[in-house]
């Protein structure tokens, strides 16, 4: 936060991205479950959805936190009871950690880390270990089976995530998110610089195997067999209610608003508008209110990305196991291998 | 020796501290423990505060990669065998071996002196120079990809051949027909 905390006192500013960080998990997920669970889901079932709880269902949000906070706090009787209750914790801190390298604006941004893919990539996996031990603790078949399946699955779709980002770090020729902003802003299409130069328009394959991939990390229809409910009852998380479910609920919600936003940066161009357009030349020239409509436009582009996720959701039915782990091996990371291939190609003779 | 106040890093040097007693704790734990999956979730932490450690001395790529291959797929492979095979809820009674001290005390002893005998003696008074203004740790990533790609490109070309085998191998192992 250079310019804008440059006055103030370093406690003062980990405050700061302590509130702009729960902002950045609970904003997204909050629009995201009303917009589109609540409504979107409801009008493409030609049904109104929740319409007591304030004007328009509005309050609906609210009214069901409410609930979840009043409801008994149970757990099995032979499950573990340490590793049951940290289980959903550490899914939120996958969560929490994600949006750490998020930038927001010219000046506002968590931290301005310079292996932030990397990062972004590796603290992703965290939310497995949370998902493995919340299936085992609950001493529950179904739960453990659920668990086994998202650990699988996971692991299986992790890696083309991985592969279809290579492609814009070579793009790119930087791992630093903020950097992979500018750049796409700052750049021109054979000397037209009116739409700067989103990587998504050279890296559209890799845009759509990272889009696929992290629908499977989510587990959402229709990679949603870890809580296939017609096979599995709710998967690793049967045995939770109450503010522990509420939890996973808002991990679930929160992480794909935060993939969303990590898409926009690598694809979409992030919190910028073409630098052309102000007439700004480099990072140095951008003027400050862009850190006021950064934010926004980034909440713009996630929202975008955010409906089609949820309308593939809402439109799928679910694969298969074997045909889910074919689909990763046999399609998705060949061709991502093939678009580094031909990136670099690119990179080197252009 | 004449410690001067700035030439102490206060703030790391606690946190340093912090991290290293839950290390120790965790990893006294995954001896210790009767249960396989706890044993496994404090070797997690033991490896998460290795990642911390790294951070703190500003070599953040190194800590990454870390998490990513530590706790992301070593880590989550293990505790998926562990689940798939013997998961068991509660202690697992034939899980320590009570009599293994008389060899085990000595042997861990020994590695202690061997390995402190080793740093000490590399290190001797050297200080690591922590300047994490700025774009020092870009410089940092870049020096070591430029020693992996150049002076040490052929033990990583090895290292990758070994693993290639390893895999290879494990598929033949694992396929029936």
């Amino acid at each position: 936060m250079g310019v804008l905390a440059v006055d103030l006192p370093y406690w003062a500013q980990s405050l700061l991205r302590v509130l702009g960080g729960t902002v950045a998990v609970l904003l997204p997920a909050g629009t995201i479950v009303y917009l589109f669970l609540f409504k979107m889901m409801s009008f493409m079932q030609s049904r109104l959805g929740p319409m007591e709880a304030g004007p328009y269902g509005s309050m609906q949000l609210f009214a069901e936190v409410g609930k979840w906070l009043q409801k008994e706090d149970i757990a099995p009787a032979r499950a573990d009871l340490k590793v049951f209750r940290a289980a959903p914790l550490v899914v939120l801190m996958s969560t929490f950690l994600l949006v750490a390298v998020v930038p927001f604006g010219p000046d506002a941004y968590f931290t301005d880390f310079d292996a932030g893919v990397f990062y972004m990539l590796a603290v992703s996996s965290i939310s497995t270990l949370g998902i493995l031990m919340a299936g085992w603790s609950s001493a529950n078949k179904y739960s453990l089976l659920g668990g086994l399946r998202a650990a699988g699955q996971l692991i299986a779709y992790e890696l083309p995530m991985v592969l279809a980002v290579i492609g814009v770090v070579i793009q790119a020729g930087s791992m630093n998110l903020q950097t992979i902003v500018i750049k796409q802003n700052s750049d021109s299409i054979f000397g037209w610089s009116g739409l700067g130069y989103p990587y998504i328009l050279t890296q559209f394959v890799a845009f759509l195997v990272f889009m696929i991939a992290v629908q499977a990390e989510l587990t959402q229809v229709p990679f949603d067999m870890p809580i296939a409910e017609s096979e599995l009852v709710s998967g690793y998380m049967t045995e939770y209610s109450g503010f522990r479910f509420l939890i996973f609920f808002i991990a679930e919600f929160a992480t794909a608003g935060v993939f969303a936003l990590i898409a926009s940066v690598l694809f979409l161009g992030g919190w910028g508008v073409p630098f052309s357009w102000f007439g700004w030349e480099t990072a140095g020239d951008i003027d400050n209110w862009m850190n006021v409509g950064g934010p926004l436009i980034m909440f713009t582009k996630m929202m975008v990305l955010a409906a089609i996720m949820m309308w593939v959701r809402f439109s799928y039915p679910r694969f298969r196991e074997d045909q889910l782990q074919r689909f990763a091996w046999k399609v998705l990371i060949p061709v991502s291998l093939v678009n580094i291939m031909l990136t670099a190609i690119f990179k080197v003779a252009f | 020796m004449m410690l001067l106040a700035s030439d102490i890093e206060v703030a790391q040097n606690v946190g340093f501290g912090i991290i290293a007693t839950i290390m120790v704790l965790g990893a006294l734990n995954v001896v210790r423990s009767s249960n396989v999956v706890h044993a496994a979730l404090s070797l997690v932490a033991v490896m998460a505060g290795a990642a911390a450690q790294y951070l703190l001395l500003s070599a953040e790529f190194v800590a990454v990669t870390q998490v990513l291959v530590y706790i992301g797929a070593v880590m989550v492979l293990f505790l998926f065998g562990v689940m798939l095979t013997r998961a068991k809820l509660g202690k697992d009674v034939d899980l320590n071996n009570d009599k293994g001290w008389a060899v085990g005390a000595p042997v861990a002893l020994l590695l202690l002196g061997v390995m402190s005998y080793v740093l000490i003696k590399g290190f001797e008074d050297d200080k690591i120079v922590v300047s994490g203004k700025g774009n020092a740790s870009a410089a940092a990533n870049r020096a070591l990809s430029d020693a992996i790609f150049s002076s040490y490109a052929l033990p990583f070309w090895a290292l990758s051949f070994v693993l290639l085998a390893a895999v290879i191998g494990a598929i033949v192992l694992a396929r029936k027909d």
